[in-house]
């Protein structure tokens, strides 16, 4: 066998490498800064291993024929930025509760509006939550470093399918943009899940087959026929306005998420067995993070990093048993305070919980986060 | 900290200064035994506007991405150098192009002003190679990757066609930095 060649790659080519591996074949979308090297890169990739691309006329068109490639069997995927993100906001919805499987990745940008295109931000964090009415399951996966971007984006797949659900992939523009050495894995050195098919007769096929928590998806075209509305539905995928039938429902797909959690959390933790004040943060932020955590342990201060790399659903319970034993955990986020506010919901007064934020267009320093740790020493 | 070694690539957008900074950290990371990790920040416009891209290296892992204490920061036009120098440590390089930077910052720096564009027009007869004659110069100024290994990462990232014109761009720059130092 070769030697497994290291390459220089941009987050956002390590996003397409990680789609291809994961078996993504169908992607729609329309471009936006910072995240249209994600597009390019599936519109070179996708047609030479038989899969589609299409570019959409617009965001809703990309998601929408994103949902429909993926009803039809194939992986797939699209990505945006901040005010493609919120266009694509009703087809989330959709597919959350029409239980379709799709990755959506949202390179965050500076906002609200047209804001600051080429500037990176985090302020999509409660847009990726909350952004579609309703009460619905929200996976959201943050990675930190470019190797992690393709490895994330094959989890973000392999939840997508297993949960049948849409799951967003969330990083910043420094990110999107950034580059760094990356080993392509070899095919099977990562976990690579495919959505459960049917196994009865089609004339038997309910595509929200009660027996099941989350039922097999037939691809349409297959010779299972069944419908498909964003009204509440019965098993069938007709229209229902069965009080029960909604409640169930509605509740289902919120449980589908929740009772399996713990599978879908995943956190780094960095020094932070001894650690007097603990960081909490995603993405870019983390890196500085982990930067001053470095400087801090050096000048004798006992520091320590708590990185999630699933921030939906939230890491309740790591941020809870964190706030038992720290007098501080610090919020860094390139935004105004919107993790902030989750890890003060978990940790519930038992430490200190203080944000720092920065909305200028201008990453978070190691040096910034240094001084404010400091502070509670 | 002193096990980065950060470089700073600074001109308008156009001239290449972020290829420049890929290179760089391909010669490191690809073609040299070390980490590199390269990052940009450019404004909406496609040409025009002051644009820089970074370049970290080290021996180890590298957490923050962007400049903190510059070794070597290059400035292809007036408006980049005034706006970017500020981070460049103390002890560091600056490199400018002389017939661009007219007003040189003053700095616990050691300043290297030398015609870089004027010699691609004068010698190459193309003023696009200037990022590349400028990597030869920081190559060489530096000594943090090798002239081996960003030979090597120049020729794979450009056209065949052009392969000749690069590496004879390189060669003045590595030439051109050797007299200045």
């Amino acid at each position: 066998m070769a030697e497994k060649k290291k390459k220089l790659l941009q987050g956002n080519e390590a996003c397409v490498e990680g789609a291809i591996y994961a078996g993504c074949r169908f992607y729609a979308g329309y471009p936006i800064t910072p995240s249209t090297e994600i597009m390019e890169g599936m519109s070179v990739r996708l047609p030479k291993l038989g899969g589609k691309f299409i570019q959409m006329e617009d965001e809703i068109g990309g998601i929408a024929a994103a949902l429909g490639g993926s009803l039809a069997g194939l992986k797939s995927m699209t990505a945006t930025s901040g005010p493609g993100f919120s266009l694509k906001q009703e087809c989330i919805g959709y597919a959350c509760l029409t239980e379709i499987p799709l990755v959506i990745v949202d390179v965050m940008r500076g906002g609200p509006s047209t804001g600051y295109p080429t500037g990176p931000s985090q302020s999509d964090i409660m847009q990726a939550k909350w952004g579609t009415h309703g009460d619905h399951p929200v996976i959201a996966v943050t990675p930190s470093t470019v190797p992690e971007i393709l490895t994330e984006t094959v989890r973000a797949f392999n939840l997508a399918e297993q949960f049948r659900t849409p799951v967003m992939v969330l990083y910043d523009e420094i990110l999107g943009h950034m580059r760094e050495p990356v080993t392509i894995p070899s095919p099977g050195e990562l976990l690579v899940e495919d959505r459960a098919k049917p196994e009865c007769k089609p004339e038997d096929y309910h595509p929200y087959d009660d027996k099941f928590l989350i039922a097999p998806l037939a691809p349409f075209g297959s010779g299972y026929r069944f419908h498909v509305t964003g009204l509440n539905h019965k098993q069938d995928g007709f229209p229902t306005n069965d009080s029960k039938i909604i409640r169930e429902n509605n509740e289902r797909i919120m449980r589908k998420v929740h009772i399996n959690r713990e599978s879908i959390w995943k956190n780094e933790e960095v020094m932070l067995d001894d650690a007097e004040v603990a960081i909490f943060t995603i993405g870019s932020t983390a890196r500085s993070a982990r930067f001053a955590v470095n400087e801090l342990r050096k000048s004798g201060i006992k520091a320590g990093l708590l990185r999630p790399l699933t921030i939906w659903p939230f890491p309740d319970r790591a941020v809870a048993e964190l706030s038992n034993r720290v007098k501080a955990i610090i919020v860094p986020e390139m935004n105004l305070g919107q993790m902030t506010l989750e890890v003060e919901r978990c940790a519930k007064g038992r430490c200190a919980v203080e944000g720092l934020f920065r909305v200028d267009g201008e990453p978070i320093t190691p040096s910034q986060i240094f001084h404010e740790v400091r502070k509670y020493l | 900290m002193s096990e980065r070694y950060e470089i700073r690539f600074s001109g308008s957008g156009g001239q290449g200064m972020i290829l420049a900074g890929i290179i760089m950290a391909e010669a490191a990371a690809i073609y040299g035994d070390k980490n590199a990790v390269q990052s940009q920040s450019y404004g909406p416009e496609s040409r025009g506007g002051a644009s820089k891209a970074e370049v970290i290296i080290s021996h180890g892992p590298i957490d923050y991405p962007k400049a903190t204490a510059i070794d070597c920061m290059l400035a292809m036009t007036q408006e980049a150098c005034t706006k970017y120098h500020g981070d460049i440590k103390s002890g560091g390089i600056l490199l400018v192009d002389s017939e661009e930077v007219k007003t040189v910052p003053k700095g616990d720096f050691k300043v290297l002003s030398f015609p870089i564009i004027g010699t691609a027009r004068e010698e190459l007869g193309k003023t696009i190679v200037a990022n590349i004659i400028s990597l030869g110069m920081i190559a060489e100024l530096t000594g943090v990757v090798t002239h081996e290994a960003v030979e090597k990462a120049v020729l794979s990232r450009v056209p065949p066609a052009f392969l000749d014109l690069n590496k004879k761009a390189l060669q003045i720059g590595f030439e051109k930095a050797k007299m200045l130092k």
